[in-house]
């Protein structure tokens, strides 16, 4: 049997148990409306603005930071599966990458893209 | 070329490969989230229970059935079902598809990581070889890592759906203290994959046949920074800043109640259960037994599948360690600033795992090729 047919019945079970859970109250619990009770919970402060309005930009550049050290991460699991059957020649071609790897992340760190405060 | 699912449908009746292999599935998959959903109320007891010993005072001690106390056992049962049958409030103004789907992200891949888990040896039932894995595959690990990443997506929508600041904050938090640490923690395993040379994880247990082959001697810098990482993606004290209760109220989750709640909680417990089994695979030697190799147990005990329960309990017994500590240094640690928590990731974690990954090539370079 094909070892990914049980992964998506897994797949399809966890999302039917969550949904189940994300569901269940709707029917279960009691309902009554107030107006106050709908508001999001601020420390019982009226709010002013909108939830989702601001952002730091800091967590923008740490996303894109991410995305590009983390497809590091994965090249490196290829090259670490393919260890023996490459060899030492393996073994510089990653030691070159790992190093354009290393001036990029000195680069970023220099620029400060990692300070917060 | 389709996908070719194999099924002749005459051959259903009778055992065979195809037929073995998926009452075996079912069979283990029962039994496997029949487990995991009885974790989170047991875990939620003991972590109420050991601070409360820690800090001498009694914690619940009332819930139980009758007149027998049970030392407060049944607390977390009656908390769930107080729980569920509450009334759910969703604040004007939420996104109404995210709000209710964050759960559900937060869930199902805690779940469909615990499949890919090796809990035993292989079982040998009328001459069928049933691996102790829901699922057996080849690239174990690259798998773990694809689907845990996507609890990210059930916090940073919890916490933007909500329309609320403090969600918002503590969800921006979690989720970038998540993928900041995702990093070193892939790094932390390359050591593991080098040196074991497989992607399999039921593979890497039984190449720590021996005491001194397991992970935790071959690459000790490797766990240190795998388990410190674990306590970041599960976002757990020291590192639980998303739910810094004297500043966000209760991070991402602020604005959830009853079920929904609920499903955050299985899914933080069932993914502490993963991570401290991927701990105990990679660097405790999964199912074996210490200082007793399999083939010896096998030839002591007559058949594997003898051997399979013992496997079960030190594999069970080696997560409970790690489960063990991340309640203890929820209980012994303050919590880190975020700036010390952002720059521990990237400027110490970070190059001390790529250096790690190096200095093991060379090493096993050195040994190993001529």
């Amino acid at each position: 049997m094909n070892p990914y047919i049980p992964v998506i019945v897994v797949l399809i079970f966890g999302v039917v148990l969550g949904g189940i859970l994300s569901g269940l109250a709707a029917f279960l619990g009691p309902k009554k409306y107030s107006r106050e009770k709908m508001d999001p919970y601020e420390c019982g402060v009226p709010k002013v603005t909108a939830g989702s309005e601001k952002m730091s930009v800091k967590f923008y550049l740490t996303a894109i930071l991410f995305i590009l050290f983390d497809i590091e991460t994965v090249f490196l699991y290829l090259w670490a599966r393919t260890f023996k059957e490459l060899g030492w020649l393996g073994i510089i071609e990653i030691a070159v990458f790992v190093l354009i790897l290393v001036v990029g992340y000195i680069y970023v760190v220099r620029r400060g893209a990692l300070e917060w405060d | 070329m389709g996908m070719n699912l194999g099924i002749d449908f005459s051959s259903l009746l009778q055992w065979n490969d195809f037929t073995v292999d998926l009452a075996a599935f079912a069979v283990k998959f029962a039994i496997l989230v029949g487990g995991l959903l009885q974790l989170p109320p047991l875990l939620v007891w003991i972590e109420r229970r050991v601070p409360a010993l820690m800090q001498r005072r009694r914690g619940p001690n009332r819930v139980g059935i009758f007149k027998w106390r049970l030392y407060g056992l049944l607390q977390s049962l009656a908390d769930t079902v107080k729980l569920i049958f509450k009334e759910e409030v969703v604040p004007d103004g939420a996104h109404k598809v995210f709000y209710h789907l964050a759960p559900v992200f937060c869930v199902f891949p805690a779940f469909l990581v615990a499949c890919a888990i090796p809990y035993g040896p292989d079982l040998a039932i009328y001459g069928y070889k049933i691996p102790l894995s829901v699922v057996r595959m080849d690239v174990g690990f690259l798998f773990i890592f694809a689907i845990s990443s996507l609890a990210v997506y059930g916090v940073a929508l919890a916490g933007w759906a909500s329309n609320n600041k403090y969600s918002l904050m503590g969800s921006l938090r979690a989720s970038a203290q998540m993928i900041s640490y995702e990093i070193p923690l892939g790094m932390s395993l390359i050591p593991i994959v080098l040196i074991y040379g497989t992607l399999d994880l039921g593979k890497i247990v039984e190449a720590q046949n021996s005491f001194f082959q397991w992970g935790v001697f071959t690459a000790p810098v490797s766990l240190l920074i795998f388990v410190i990482c674990m306590f970041a993606e599960t976002n757990r004290a020291p590192f639980d800043l998303a739910e810094a209760e004297g500043e966000l109220v209760a991070g991402f989750h602020t604005e959830y109640n009853s079920a929904k709640f609920a499903a955050f909680f299985l899914g933080e417990y069932v993914s502490m259960f993963v991570l401290s089994c991927l701990a105990s695979t990679v660097f405790f030697g999964g199912w074996q037994v210490p200082f007793v190799s399999y083939d010896a147990l096998v030839t002591m005990l007559g058949s594997p599948n003898f051997v399979a329960p013992i496997g079960i309990l030190m594999l069970l017994l080696k997560a409970a360690f790690f489960m063990w500590v991340y309640i203890w240094v929820r209980w012994t640690l303050p919590r880190f600033r975020y700036d010390q928590l952002m720059s521990l990731g990237w400027k110490f974690m970070l190059p001390i795992g790529l250096a790690n990954v190096v200095v093991t090539a060379i090493v096993l370079a050195v040994l190993r090729f001529k």
